[in-house]
């Protein structure tokens, strides 16, 4: 507590009070120490020199090209989840969005269209469904969880119809330049890896020095008092699925690239991967707690376990379980924190 | 002509009605007590100044211009400030951010624009030292006292020098010093010329700082009079209902 005689109004006093309270204030170490993705990356840093140890392969700039790619495409989606997910909400349908992006992608590109309208194409279709999506919960105030879901069923329905249950992988005249997209380098980084990069950086800018960003937190934080005080929160909330739907759709497009084939099974239980990685980032899934950074970062320690797991022998079928498990711990984590802080 | 003029103001969810009919006059420099039990239509009747409910009929005028608020900022734009029964506040967010939520001071490079922290931080500064609160700008709201929250609140109606600011039960919940410090601030903003509104149960506070008093009962006002001319025993009885109006 400040002590009182600090506190007379005189005009020259208000320095003084400034340099008192700022003294009392967090620390920026403190801050850091006390935040999960700091923990994470500190856990994901040992994961990587133990696996060394254990098996000298694992730091080789192959395998490392390979993890990175691979959580690149969950990383990407994570970021548009964890706008959602800042906002109290949740999206359970980016999986198969990714699935009838891949599909509306691959038909575009096999009637030889333009790459250019194929990624168009599929970006506007990501950008729809999470439009759909947010209508549904933000102006006609249905449960997310119930919206989604039933976008879950849709999307990945339509991509089975369109693709008339066939997998799609002759690309038209255009294929090499699409196939670039998500399956080039550029300096020996993969592209995906690339985007999710920027895209990190683009979304940790936004979430933390716009007023959209700072929306989304207050509306996890307290929506009524968030509505009361003028924000935009139907908006915003709309404005935050849509934004889910086009990461959904960036991950599709880079992934069919990479693949050089789509199919409409493509994403099928990716939703899980992407939360838990929200999740282990610090995202509170009750709404106004999270960051870019951590969605980034959680997604490469789930690539860097499962993989690790691989190399360890553990046969692949083990990833669901482990997923779950770790939602449910990161969850648990989080309520332990909270009631500490309380 | 009064400051703030409603007329006829009705608003009715649903099957409930609310507010019926309620015409209030608010004069400059003058704090007025807006009393009643609960359920009485005190919070329903700021949130239609306020522009968070559209009345249902009625009008609201301010200097004679008659407005139709669509949202909140469409009231604030013409100077009148709120500070809400629960005070409005993000848990999550930093004193300085919810001082500023939803007129955020932006800085521009080139075509983007960004959250102005700076100037957030020292102008919020300023109007905790002002209010003699031992706020940090800084501090996340979920860790502060009742007082600091409801000096958080009140900062809020501080950004501009508003013409009415309306206090849905602002002593509620914290300490007897602070309640003195809330009532020398509403005598501030009086002195400066504006229109309060205090909603409060609290008799004694009412009849220390207000110059008129209002009661509600069930949507309507059944009172409404000099503090001068009343007291506490007729406003009991006039909120109770065993005296029916005055
Ligand atoms: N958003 C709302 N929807 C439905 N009914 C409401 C709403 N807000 C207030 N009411 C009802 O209006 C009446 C007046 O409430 P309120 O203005 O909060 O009373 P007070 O502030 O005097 O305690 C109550 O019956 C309350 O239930
Ligand atoms: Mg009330």
């Amino acid at each position: 507590m400040a002590d009182s005689t600090q506190h007379s109004a005189t005009v020259q006093d208000f320095a003084r009070i400034d340099e008192v309270t700022a003294l009392k204030e967090r620390t920026i170490a403190q801050k850091v120490f006390a935040s999960q993705p700091f923990w994470v990356t500190i856990a994901l840093i040992l994961i990587c020199l133990i696996m060394n140890w254990v098996e000298p392969t694992f730091l080789t700039s192959g395998n490392l090209y390979n993890i990175t790619r691979n959580f690149a495409f969950i990383g990407i989606m994570a970021l548009g989840m964890t706008a959602v997910i800042l906002t109290g909400g949740i999206d359970l349908s980016v999986g198969s969005v990714m699935g009838l992006v891949g599909v509306v992608c691959g038909l575009l590109l096999q009637a030889e269209s333009h790459w250019a309208v194929a990624v168009l194409a599929g970006l506007a279709t990501g950008a729809l469904a999470g439009a759909v999506n947010g209508v549904l919960i933000a102006y006609l105030r249905l449960p997310p969880f119930v919206v989604t879901l039933g976008m879950l069923s849709v999307a990945r329905s339509l991509a089975v119809v369109l693709s008339q249950n066939k997998m799609i992988y002759e690309f038209g005249p255009y294929a090499d330049q699409f196939n670039w997209i998500g399956g080039g380098q550029i300096l020996g980084i993969s592209n995906p890896v690339w985007m999710l990069v920027l895209l990190t950086a683009l979304f940790g800018l936004v979430f933390n020095f716009s007023a959209w960003g700072r929306y989304l937190y207050a509306i996890g934080g307290n929506e009524n008092a968030a509505r009361l005080t003028g924000v935009p929160v139907d908006r915003i909330k709309l404005q935050a699925y849509v934004a889910a739907g086009l990461t959904a759709a960036i991950a599709a497009v880079m992934i069919v690239g990479w693949q050089g084939s789509a199919i409409n099974a493509l994403g099928t239980g990716y939703e899980l991967r992407v939360i838990a990685s929200t999740v282990i980032g610090g995202a509170n899934l009750m709404g106004g707690e999270g960051g870019a950074y951590g969605a980034f970062v959680g997604a490469a320690l789930i690539e860097v376990i499962r993989n690790a797991l691989l190399m360890a022998g553990v046969d692949s079928n083990w990833q669901g379980t482990f997923v779950g498990a770790f939602i449910v711990l990161a969850v648990l984590l989080e309520r332990i924190r909270g009631k500490k802080s309380d | 002509m009064a400051l703030l003029e409603l007329r006829d103001i009705s608003k009715h969810f649903g099957a409930i009605e609310a507010l019926r009919g309620v015409d209030l006059d608010l004069e400059r420099g003058e704090v007025v007590g807006l009393m009643g039990d609960n359920g009485a239509g005190k919070s329903t009747l700021v949130k239609c100044i306020a522009g968070n409910f559209r009345p249902s009929t009625g009008e609201i005028r301010l200097d004679g211009e008659v407005q139709h608020f669509h949202k909140p900022a469409d009231a604030r734009e013409r100077g009148i400030e709120v500070v809400y029964q629960d005070l409005a506040l993000c848990n999550n967010l930093t004193a300085a951010e919810n001082v500023f939520l939803g007129r955020e001071p932006k800085k521009s490079y080139g075509p983007f624009k960004f959250l102005d922290y700076a100037q957030m931080y020292t102008r919020s500064g300023e109007i905790f030292a002002e209010l003699k609160s031992e706020t940090r700008p800084r501090d996340l709201v979920k860790r502060m006292s009742g007082g600091q929250r409801q000096a958080v609140a009140i900062a809020r109606t501080r950004l501009k020098d508003a013409k009415v600011v309306l206090m849905d039960e602002p002593t509620a919940a914290i300490s007897v010093r602070q309640v003195k410090e809330v009532l020398d601030l509403i005598l501030r903003l009086r002195d400066k010329g504006m229109a309060v509104v205090l909603i409060s149960h609290r008799m004694p506070d009412v009849f220390t700082v207000c110059d008129r008093v209002v009661v509600m009962r069930r949507g309507t006002k059944v009172a409404d009079k000099a503090i001068a001319d009343s007291s506490p025993e007729e406003v009991t009885g006039l909120i109770t209902g065993a005296i029916r109006a005055a």
